[in-house]
């Protein structure tokens, strides 16, 4: 395993990968916080050390539907957006996962206006938790890179789409050692491109095919049904995947990854950079003798329930902490993920949703601690709650 | 010039066609458009006067609805449809594709790339799409079936659609008589482009489509033509009527067929000597002939026509003088490429 430690941004570490896998097509625009890193690509592709075609387009749309061409013709496709881009995008976004194609997407994770910000939270990502899209969170530049490499074999395998997320200048501006690994090492865990990785290109001309039918009501649901039971497969390829690149690179990335929670009565879950934080929470509260354990979810959709509801089998009380809101009523996406995950439990343990770290909002410790106390007080019955869901973080 | 009898050439090519039709067949039989739409007439014409494989996108569309209704296809040849503003970026993805797997040397073929939208595809919800992959120089031909307003969602207006016009958004009322506005002239603002090659034509006159089809395919980059396609459920006239229709578009100037090539030099290819009244045109369509009670609506439909008109004949003069400037031979930039072929 040859690798090297290099001190590299998120965005850095991204364009490392995507040098290194040297794919065909990047159709891209565009946007804040990921400028930067197609910035970077870019000069790969100036300087001639990618064989990439960078298709500088006019807006997000585009971008996905010259990449879904690209990718239907039979090349390798890897494009990155944020927030407004992702929401341009959505239309293409499940064009894409229902005509199978093994496209990329790198979602530096940018809040949605109004108001406009440039800054990190999820709500960008949760625009595509129903589109059939493989979806990853990245809690550093490291786990970025990684997941940029495997996610090309994962798409590739299952024939749809993958997201690798990454928090917007929290992850992508600033730097870390990042272990690298070599060029060839990553090109042959990728393997060659070439039209025949796919099963039906539009480049075969002697097999001419059609892409994008339209169907009535007597065929839509069998087209639906069979990317259900196919989505469905994406569990045991991604293990799959993420054992032969433990084979390349000595770590292994699980569906989550769960801190003390062998004998935890209140756990938190989040997802992407505040993990750390979150641990660093579990750490201030266990010196004080508190049972508490943390778990990141890394990956998002299709979402783990299995493994998180296992994870909480012999919790008492769960904090899930969403950087998103979903105006709903009963709380962010990832608090109904949770939920849903361990309603047939037998000790389903109680659930409170914090909403936290919207639009670059720095989270913090004591902020997370205080969480643990509430959902420790809701649980033992001396506090009450009107909603299932609050904001941890407002000013006063 | 090969100097042939126009009837040998005439019944040659619809030999040639026949033959190709029968071993080609891009667009099978069987597909759902209307009887008499002017649609596919117009894909065949096209993909007909290719010699290559193509790989197609189609904007969402009477085309595309019409085409590929799963689990069967009328499609012979690859095609890809992803949604109605999309056409030209994925044929330009496509494209992209072609040509890095084509360097890398994992394909062999040559291969032509040609996107089909109709005119809300192409001038309204498509055009920033269009502009942009035009721009970016992609080597694909892009035809606008304009059958003037969005007939897969039952007719509306477009902004193709002509002035008076009745469409399901401009209806026929007592405070406002169909649309109000004259037609965007799309074929004009891609030649502002300054692409290779830019057309009109009319399925009528297929050895004209089939020519500027060959033309455009001589030029690297993009090429972009616009033909107009009479709708016999919209405009609501007999099926068996769709060519008499497109040839009085063309006689009433209304559809003037051209070509320009580099944005600069323009060659108008039909000029009727006499040239018919509008009147007749718009009397032909009962989704228009309302306005032939509104004297001052035809005057301003006919103005139109007539503006449009002469500005095209001035910028043809001013492109030959533009070519003796500077030392161009106007007439072989418009020749027939099949010619081309016979004198190398
Ligand atoms: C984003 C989006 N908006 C609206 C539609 C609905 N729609 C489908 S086809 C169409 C009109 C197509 O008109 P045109 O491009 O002129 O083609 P034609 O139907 O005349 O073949 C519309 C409005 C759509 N499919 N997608
Ligand atoms: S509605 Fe008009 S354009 Fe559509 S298929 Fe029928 S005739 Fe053709």
């Amino acid at each position: 395993m040859p690798t090297k430690v290099i001190a590299l941004t998120g965005n850095q570490a991204a364009a490392e990968a995507m040098r290194q896998i040297n794919f065909d097509v990047a159709a891209v625009y565009p946007i804040s916080p990921q400028t930067e890193l197609m910035g970077f690509f870019a000069e790969y592709v100036a300087n001639g050390e990618v064989d990439t075609d960078m298709v500088a387009v006019e807006g997000e749309h585009s971008a996905m539907a010259a990449c879904i061409g690209a990718a239907a013709a039979g090349a390798r496709v890897i494009t990155a957006s944020a927030g407004p881009g992702i929401a341009y995008m959505v239309e293409n976004l499940y064009i894409a996962s229902g005509m199978r194609l093994p496209i990329v997407l790198i979602d530096v994770n940018r809040a949605l206006s109004a108001p406009l910000s440039i800054h990190c939270d999820h709500a960008d990502s949760m625009l595509t938790r129903d589109s059939s899209w493989i979806s990853i969170f990245s809690e550093n530049a490291q786990e970025a890179y990684h997941n940029l490499i495997m996610s090309v074999k994962i798409a590739e395998k299952a024939m749809f789409p993958v997201i690798v997320n990454y928090d917007g200048y929290i992850v992508s501006h600033s730097i870390e050692n990042v272990e690298v690994l070599d060029d060839e090492t990553v090109r042959n865990f990728v393997g060659p491109s070439g039209i025949h990785r796919i099963p039906y290109p539009l480049l075969d001309v002697s097999k001419p095919v059609t892409y994008g039918a339209t169907a009535q009501p007597d065929y839509y649901t069998e087209c639906k049904y069979q990317q259900h039971v196919d989505f469905l497969k994406v569990y045991d390829i991604f293990r799959e995947v993420a054992q032969e690149f433990e084979s390349i690179s000595g770590k292994y990335y699980d569906f989550i990854e769960e801190y003390m929670t062998d004998d935890a009565e209140y756990i938190g879950i989040s997802m992407g950079s505040s993990f750390g934080t979150l641990k660093d929470a579990v750490n201030a509260l266990r010196a004080q003798g508190r049972k508490v354990g943390a778990i990141k979810i890394r990956l998002y959709r299709p979402f783990p329930v299995k493994e998180v509801a296992r994870a909480l089998s012999n919790a008492k009380g769960v904090a899930v902490f969403d950087r998103a809101d979903s105006f709903d009523g009963i709380g962010g996406p990832l608090f109904k993920d949770v939920a849903s995950a361990v309603f047939h439990n037998q000790n389903r343990p109680l659930i409170h949703n914090f909403i936290y770290g919207l639009g670059g909002r720095e989270i913090h410790e004591e902020e997370f601690m205080r969480a643990f106390d509430r959902v420790e007080r809701l649980e033992k019955g001396v506090e009450s709650r009107d909603y299932l869901v609050e904001y941890l973080q407002v000013r006063a | 010039m090969a100097k042939k009898v126009t009837i040998q050439i005439l019944a040659d090519l619809a030999q040639e066609r026949e033959e190709r039709y029968h071993s080609h067949n891009p667009l099978a039989p069987g597909h759902r458009m209307c009887i008499g739409c002017g649609i596919p007439p117009i894909v065949n014409e096209v993909l007909l006067a290719i010699d290559k494989p193509v790989v197609v996108s189609t904007a969402t569309g009477c085309l595309e609805v019409t085409t590929g209704v799963y689990p069967y296809t009328a499609w012979n040849t690859p095609w890809i449809h992803v949604n109605f503003q999309s056409a030209a970026a994925v044929i330009g993805g496509v494209e992209a594709a072609y040509n890095v797997l084509k360097k890398k040397g994992l394909i062999g073929e040559d291969i032509e790339f040609v996107a089909f939208g109709g005119d809300g595809g192409t001038y309204d919800i498509g055009f920033q799409a269009l502009s942009a992959a035009v721009e970016r120089g992609h080597n694909f031909l892009y035809v606008c079936y304009n059958n003037e307003g969005y007939q897969n969602t039952g007719y509306q207006k477009s902004s193709a659609t002509p002035i008076g016009a009745y469409t399901k958004t401009t209806p026929v009322g007592s405070a406002k008589v169909g649309k109000q506005e004259p037609r965007k002239d799309l074929t004009m603002i891609m030649a502002a482009h300054g692409i290779p090659y830019v057309a009109q034509a009319s399925p009528h006159i297929y050895r004209d489509l089939t020519r500027k089809v060959k033309k455009a395919l001589t030029f690297k980059g993009p090429k972009f033509i616009n033909v107009l396609q009479p709708c016999t459920l919209s405009w609501r006239f007999a099926p068996e009527d769709t060519m008499r229709l497109a040839k009085l578009a063309v006689e009433t100037r209304y559809w003037p067929v051209y070509e320009v090539i580099h944005g600069k030099y323009w060659k108008v290819n039909i000029k009727p000597k006499r040239p018919k009244p509008i009147e007749e045109y718009i009397a032909a369509q009962p989704r228009w002939k309302h306005v032939l009670k509104y004297p001052e609506i035809v005057e301003r439909i006919q103005k139109e026509v007539d503006d449009k008109w002469n500005h095209l004949l001035a910028l043809e003069e001013m492109s030959k003088a533009l070519a003796e400037k500077e030392g161009i031979d106007y007439e072989a930039l418009f020749a027939n490429p099949e010619d081309n072929k016979e004198s190398q």
